[in-house]
């Protein structure tokens, strides 16, 4: 292990100067705030998607950059992975005119400038009124284990199964729900389509597949 | 903390990565040649024997060729992102390398979260085959982007829970030490391969469909597709495609490596083959998992869509997430499990 330690020599020494912190941190939130505005601005959707895609790595950074790295290669895992993966596929299947979606624009704009409205008022009510967890304010004296203690992962995971440990479940919960019901919506039995059966392929033998048969000269079958 | 150590830093960093990817990519060239020669004793033909000593420089003409050729772009593709893609690819896959250890310590980045890193960086490596397939404008390389997109997005599923159980096991996300962890007096019987070993074997299939590699190469299967995605590539953009899949392959083999086979320890844990260098117990046995893949390229037949999709969604995910129940199970019963306290 002497290259972690060696490693997180190194890292401490570049915590040192924070200018470098810094100068990544304005490079990773330009970057990402540039790229969420494109994805709106972009005049092809799959452009958009890709610049969403940017914005969610560079917000990975931002997380790294926080010692958070754990939840940075999750985001990476899960949103630019995963989800963007299918936001992309689907995408590029539809044939979007986005000159015709446009054309709606100033019908849409009341509702949507409402929904946004909403979205900002709740985003300053929850951040107006943010308070630090009294549990957190009464115990001060505990201190916050280095990263070379406990790892990131590790100390998430300590709270996660403990302390919100029925959050957890709830939200698993709810996606297992979600997922059942998409399922439900898309399962169609059609009947008179021909499917693979694969145990019933597996199962034929040559007694059951092939029939032998004698065929007299000049007569057939 | 100056300037010039920070420099110093970075120039240090730089040129192990740099060492790093001149061996990696020498590597590869005899691993593609190796692939070929395979191939070529399976179907009892010669191979590549022509450039060089038996052939040994096939690769590199190969290299040559590609460069000097005339990169066409076709009029209607969307040409930044028809060049961006291939170099995505390649960049991403290469950018595995960075936390991989060859050997105790020999990693260019030994960060804690390792195998996490690997796996987000390989399941990006989609996003070069449908930006390519995309870009193309073109009906065979949009189809088999769109074939590549579902089918590496499957396979991820059941990679993730192979190293969960691995996980589990070692009780840490970092590379290294999860090899630490296979370190037991019993040698080549104490790594994961032997008690973990329906999971080995269903990461290494999933490996081969998670770099369509045969018997699972429908993104460019040629006779459906002609050449899938890379239709519309030729020369450079082509070379940088190619090249990217066969890093990623290697990757697999050292994750495989890493995570199964005890990475750089000594398969007999006592004296003689204990001097051996690890990094040559780590190569060796990412060469042995490279050949078993181009094997079963020149042993199996190429796999049906459903069939592939079956596989992945009814067969592995089922099994895998079985085995981590089972795994964590016994785990908890024996009171082996790895940071319970």
């Amino acid at each position: 292990m002497s290259g972690a330690t060696s490693e997180g020599a190194a890292f401490q020494r570049l915590e040192l100067s924070m200018t470098v912190t810094a100068a990544f941190f304005y490079l990773f939130a330009t970057i990402t705030i540039a790229s969420g505005f494109m994805v709106i601005a972009s005049r092809n959707p799959v452009q958009s998607v890709l610049f969403l895609i940017l914005a969610f790595v560079n917000a990975a950074g931002l997380f790294l950059l926080m010692g958070a790295e754990f939840l940075a290669m999750i985001l990476v895992i899960v949103y630019v992975g995963a989800v963007a993966v299918l936001f992309l596929f689907v995408v590029m299947m539809l044939d979007v005119d986005f000159a015709a979606l446009r054309q709606g624009f100033l019908q849409y704009l009341p509702i949507g400038g409402l929904i946004g409205l909403i979205l900002l008022l709740e985003l300053v009510l929850v951040v107006g009124t943010y308070t630090i967890d009294p549990g957190l304010v009464r115990s001060p004296q505990v201190p916050i284990p280095s990263a070379d203690v406990m790892t990131n992962t590790e100390a998430i995971g300590q709270v996660l199964y403990t302390r919100y440990f029925y959050f957890f479940q709830a939200a698993g919960l709810i996606l297992l729900v979600a997922m059942i019901g998409a399922i439900v919506l898309t399962l169609r039995e059609r009947v008179g389509v021909r499917r693979q059966d694969i145990s019933r392929q597996n199962a034929r033998t040559q007694e059951t597949a092939v029939e032998v048969r004698k065929v007299p000269f000049r007569q057939g079958i | 903390m100056e300037f010039g150590d920070i420099l110093l830093a970075v120039a240090i960093m730089l040129g192990k990565s740099l060492l790093m990817l001149v061996a990696l990519l020498i590597f590869i060239a005899y691993a593609l040649y190796a692939d070929r020669k395979v191939w070529a004793a399976v179907q009892l033909r010669r191979g590549p024997n022509v450039v060089g000593p038996w052939g040994l420089l096939q690769s590199f003409a190969d290299l040559l060729k590609f460069v000097l050729k005339e990169p066409i772009i076709p009029a209607p593709a969307n040409k930044g992102m028809f060049l961006l893609a291939p170099l995505l690819m390649c960049t991403l896959s290469l950018a595995a390398w960075a936390v991989i250890p060859l050997n105790a310590g020999w990693a260019i980045a030994d960060i804690n979260v390792g195998i996490l890193y690997i796996f987000a960086i390989s399941s990006l490596g989609v996003y070069g085959v449908i930006m390519g397939g995309w870009a193309s404008n073109s009906k065979y390389p949009f189809l088999g982007a769109l074939r590549s997109a579902a089918q590496m997005v499957s396979y991820e599923v059941s990679i993730g829970f192979v190293i969960v159980t691995v996980l589990m096991c070692a009780g840490t996300l970092n590379l290294s030490a999860i090899v630490e962890s296979q370190n037991t007096r019993l040698g080549i019987l104490g790594w994961y391969w032997l008690p973990l070993f329906p999971m080995f074997v269903v990461f290494f299939i999933s490996a081969m469909a998670e770099t369509n590699r045969p018997p699972f190469d429908l993104p460019e299967a040629e006779s459906e597709l002609v050449a899938g995605y890379m239709v519309e590539y030729s020369s450079t953009p082509y070379l940088l495609f190619m090249l990217g899949e066969y890093v990623a392959i290697m990757t697999m083999c050292a994750l495989g490596t890493i995570l199964f086979l005890g990475g750089w320890l000594s398969p007999i844990p006592f004296a003689p083959f204990t001097w051996v260098p690890g990094v040559i117990w780590f190569v060796l046995k990412a060469s042995f998992l490279f050949i078993l893949i181009a094997m079963v390229k020149a042993l199996v037949p190429r796999y049906r869509y459903d069939q592939l999709m079956r596989l992945g969604w009814k067969v592995f995910l089922p099994l895998s997430l079985a085995m981590v129940v089972i795994v964590a199970a016994i785990l908890m019963a024996t009171g082996n499990a790895p940071g319970v306290r």
